[in-house]
């Protein structure tokens, strides 16, 4: 495995599309729950722990060479709205265009073949980790900082918030974004005996409610 | 109702820091079980079987365990009406309680509780846990309509809820939980949701409030609300795509939002508010509007 492979893949500057999505941050900040660099703050670490552990645990089961289809019923049912459903398949489907020109592989053609739609975002991450091989830790870190990382830089533009403050905001963040990406692989791994059940379900109510009234905004900055 | 207001039955004690001790009484907290993991707790399960003979619901198995004090109510139509009081205060530290619900084929049942569930510390701080188990068969109908639960300061609650239905059972089901009574902090609340229609998953959902769960009063997850429901709605009839439906216009009031979920015929709401009340006035609406009728099937209007 090569570890700049990873860089590559996590780099805000991959082009798959992730740029145009704030992670809710957009709503968080127009009702006014983020509004400066501990809410932030709050923010991300409610949002790793809910979102991002599930994606987490979803991209380290697919760079474990789980079922990818059955992980992508999986997140389904660990989707509860539509509007979030539709976003992780749209940045899905552009994230598998960036991967198979990148790292091509049989894995990612078999994803999109049965998912012309786009399969979620995060099995397709580790589906793509796996052709770049990495390892279930890696796509789990990727997709936990992910989690993250986009909110925090969309935070910037919203609120004109300082980059300094956002970043060092991340940086509070590494230690628990690494047991999260810990505890996410531990469960990848007992998906092969015990089934996708044990993969975290991690849900948050605001994210899950303010995402539909987003999507019904007429005018947005971001997608989602 | 503001369910931290409740009216008490008689037969449930009132919460207190200690655990009812009447001498002789059927419900003393040592009473049932095998011994139980913690001392000072309870090991319970409570079962309810509901079936239909040809003509209308019967409910041929009651049983009643530890807390659990399972009546039949007058029913309605045809469905049967089964309402669990609390006979002693729990969920308490160490407690392990089970509710297990059976609908079998084509019969109707609803389950309601008569009044709230008070997750308290009791005492030690172990965790209690708290399963609740419902089947639901071919051509069946389950209600499982309880009243809010409240996590307590000092308390820790496991909850589990595995919802097992046929691929032609009909569901409703509604859960509420209250973060600390009024003006109090919560104790620590979790809850894992499981359920498969079919045989396959439909959904899956965690969640973990209170100190030590991560950000839980964030705006990414809870922000300042401290009531929060959902609503799960499973009907063979739903046929039509729904769109998400948004319901509350004032955040700061509580807000609630109605969507399929990948099974186009399973609905669920959710929604947080400030307090009960505002909570149980969103899953009405919510619920309101699924059905779009004035009187919706929890009231038993079919």
């Amino acid at each position: 495995m090569s570890r700049t492979a990873l860089l590559v893949l996590a780099d805000g500057r991959f082009p798959a599309g992730g740029h145009a999505h704030s992670g809710g941050m957009e709503a968080a900040v127009a009702s006014g729950r983020v509004h400066d660099t501990a809410s932030l703050e709050a923010f991300c670490r409610g949002r790793l722990h809910t979102a991002g552990l599930v994606a987490a645990g979803l991209a380290a089961a697919a760079a474990d060479g789980y079922d990818a289809l059955t992980l992508d019923e999986a997140a389904d049912t660990r989707t509860p709205v539509p509007a979030l459903r539709h976003i992780a398949r749209r940045l899905g489907r552009q994230l598998m265009r960036a991967a198979r020109a990148t790292w091509p592989s049989a894995d990612l053609d078999h994803l999109a073949r049965h998912r012309p739609q786009g399969a979620h975002q995060p099995v397709v991450l580790g589906v793509t980790a796996r052709a770049a091989r990495l390892t279930p830790l890696d796509a789990a870190q990727a997709a936990a900082y992910e989690s993250v990382g986009g909110p925090a830089t969309a935070a910037v533009r919203l609120l004109s918030l300082d980059p300094f403050d956002a970043t060092a905001v991340l940086a509070r963040l590494v230690g628990e974004l690494d047991t999260v990406a810990d505890a996410a692989t531990d469960t990848a791994r007992r998906v092969a005996v015990e089934g996708v059940s044990v993969l975290p379900a991690a849900s948050a109510p605001l994210l899950d409610i303010t995402a539909e009234q987003h999507a019904a905004w007429t005018v947005r900055l971001f997608a989602s | 109702m503001n369910a931290t207001t409740a009216q008490t039955p008689t037969l449930r004690s009132a919460p207190a820091a200690e655990p009812l001790r009447t001498d002789g009484a059927p419900h003393d907290r040592r009473s049932t079980g095998p011994a139980p993991a913690h001392p000072s707790g309870v090991i319970a399960t409570a079962r309810i079987r509901a079936t239909h003979n040809g003509r209308t619901t019967t409910v041929p198995l009651l049983h009643n365990d530890g807390p659990f004090h399972l009546r039949r109510l007058r029913a309605r139509g045809e469905q049967a009406r089964v309402c669990v009081l609390g006979a002693m205060s729990a969920p308490l530290g160490g407690d392990r309680l089970a509710l297990d619900i059976t609908a079998e084929t084509h019969s109707r049942l609803e389950v309601t509780t008569a009044a709230a569930t008070i997750a308290l510390r009791g005492p030690t701080t172990a965790p209690a846990t708290y399963d609740v188990r419902v089947k639901v068969g071919d051509h069946a109908t389950l209600h499982w309509l309880p009243e809010p639960l409240i996590s307590t300061r000092g308390s820790t609650l496991h909850q589990t809820f595995a919802i097992d239905l046929a691929a032609t059972a009909h569901l409703l089901m509604r859960e509420e939980q209250l973060l600390g009574r009024s003006g109090e902090a919560p104790g620590h609340l979790t809850t894992r949701l499981t359920v498969r229609r079919g045989g396959r998953p439909l959904l899956e959902q965690h969640t973990a409030y209170g100190d030590p769960a991560p950000a839980w009063d964030g705006p990414a997850i809870l922000g300042t609300h401290r009531a929060t429901g959902q609503l799960l709605l499973v009907d063979p009839k739903l046929h039509s795509p729904r769109e998400p439906h948004l319901i509350g216009n004032d955040p700061a009031e509580g807000h609630a939002v109605l969507t399929p979920l990948a099974d186009p015929q399973a609905l669920i709401a959710t929604a947080v508010a400030p307090t009960p009340a505002q909570l149980r006035h969103l899953l009405d609406a919510a619920l309101a509007y699924a059905y779009k009728t004035p009187r919706p099937q929890a009231q038993g209007e079919q």
